[in-house]
């Protein structure tokens, strides 16, 4: 059955939208004035999450038991006394890591209904047995020997683990993206980690086929067939059919769908995905000053230009790697500027849901 | 016993904290430790895991800007005023 809510990570709390019918309208806000980078519902649960990203008062992560009416703010993990990060704005000092992100709150298995991961900055992927009562940080990906020398900022002062996968087909296989650092793959619950860059290209590194110091903005594993994942990478879109032991580059050859921060899989089939350009690093923005989602039903070979329904000229809209979600045959996302998109035919067209928003930071179906 | 004095932007998230308390304490971490065990959860949104001052915070002793910001040492008198204020900063 669709789902009927959205939820809203925006810069200026969170909001949900209800559907009525084809309609889609606000029901409710809350946080206001307090930026929530990441807000989703868990399926597991029905608990809603809100990572808040205070301007002074640092990073809080809220949940709620009645489907976001009413929060209560739980501890947001702490990084274990001793934990250093190398920072390279105080001369290449290690100083003392401390939480400065919540960048995504990830549910575990389906046969793990306690078990949460949080990607964090700098860097941490943080655990959770107890429904998120306390997290602690995942050292074996931590004290991974690239970290120290591979990791680091890219857009923000640290490195941050913006995705994670979850193998349906068994709980304990993970693939954590690394924004800047790369893909690395676990396959006994965390302890151990292996680094899967192979095939991914770094523009921005002096090696660009270095195996480390890569930029997975998002990667995502085929809901049909876990073992092809697909990631919008700051260097293009990468996708593996083998689980990460080799990347191919997927990204149109002469077109826009190279640069960008999130995509969707479809859910029954592992050769169709969809991403939201944007223009080179350098800029980001709305390519060409229009925007347009890009579509593949080949695995990448080519890639359909969607735009109906879309702004076309004097478009300076983005969208962040959370900012993307699909539910079936609709799919949401939500721009810089504050406008929200919604399609109910796979992206052939697109309908505003709003324009008036604030920055919106994470979409999420629920 | 040195007197403590908060942004309403705080007052916001502990309601119960009022404008003005009082705790003991010889140094800012010391009073920083007193209002947490008063306001349980208060630390966290003065300092950060590492006990350090958050970035966009400020606190003043009577008119001055404290000077270590990573753990706090500064002194403070009997007959201090202590303020706990947000930086000027966001959007």
């Amino acid at each position: 059955m669709a789902k009927d809510t959205l939820i809203l990570g925006t810069r200026k709390g969170i909001i949900f939208l209800k559907r009525s019918g084809k309609d889609w309208r606000t029901v409710h806000d809350d946080f206001p004035g307090i930026p929530i980078s990441y807000a989703f519902r868990d399926q597991r649960t029905g608990v809603v999450w809100a990572c808040a990203d205070h301007g002074h008062w640092g990073q809080k992560l809220h949940r709620s038991y009645d489907g976001g009416a009413t929060f209560a703010e739980v501890p947001a993990p702490k990084y274990p006394e001793g934990s250093t990060i190398f920072d390279v704005f105080s001369g290449g000092k290690e100083k003392p890591a401390a939480l400065s992100y919540l960048w995504e709150v990830i549910p575990g298995g389906d046969d793990q209904p306690e078990r949460l991961y949080l990607g964090t900055e700098p860097g941490g992927l943080f655990q959770s047995d107890d429904g998120g009562n306390t997290f602690h940080l995942v050292e074996g990906l931590w004290n991974h020997e690239s970290r120290q020398k591979n990791w680091f900022g890219g857009g923000r002062d640290q490195a941050g683990l913006c995705s994670l996968a979850v193998d349906p087909r068994d709980s304990d296989h993970l693939f954590a993206g690394v924004s800047v650092g790369g893909v690395y793959e676990s396959k006994d619950g965390g302890e151990t980690w292996h680094g899967r860059n192979q095939g991914l290209r770094a523009d921005y590194l002096p090696e660009p086929y270095s195996e480390y110091g890569h930029d997975p903005h998002c990667l995502v594993a085929s809901p049909s067939n876990p073992d092809v994942l697909w990631q919008q990478n700051h260097c293009g879109v990468f996708r593996s059919v083998d689980a990460g032991q080799t990347w191919t580059d997927v990204s149109q050859k002469d077109g826009p769908v190279k640069f960008g921060f999130p995509i969707a899989v479809d859910a029954h089939d592992d050769q169709t995905a969809w991403v939201v350009p944007g223009i080179s690093d350098e800029m980001r923005m709305a390519v060409d000053g229009a925007l347009c989602v890009g579509r593949t039903e080949d695995g990448g070979e080519t890639w359909t230009e969607l735009r109906k329904g879309l702004p076309q000229e004097h478009c300076y809209d983005i969208v962040f790697r959370h900012a993307l979600d699909i539910d079936g045959d609709s799919l949401v996302f939500g721009t810089t500027t504050g406008n929200l998109f919604l399609s109910t035919d796979r992206g052939d067209s697109w309908t505003s849901l709003g324009h008036y928003f604030p920055p919106i930071y994470s979409v999420r179906f629920a | 016993m040195p007197t403590i004095k908060f942004t309403r932007h705080l007052v916001r998230f502990f309601p119960d904290l009022g404008h003005t308390t009082a705790v003991s304490g010889q140094t800012v971490a010391e009073i920083i430790a007193a209002l947490d065990e008063k306001h349980p959860g208060l630390a966290a949104y003065i300092v950060n895991e590492r006990g350090a001052l958050r970035r966009h915070v400020n606190i003043f002793i009577g008119q001055d800007l404290i000077r270590d910001r990573e753990q706090l040492g500064d002194a403070v008198a009997e007959d201090d005023q202590v303020y706990i204020f947000q930086a000027l900063s966001g959007g």
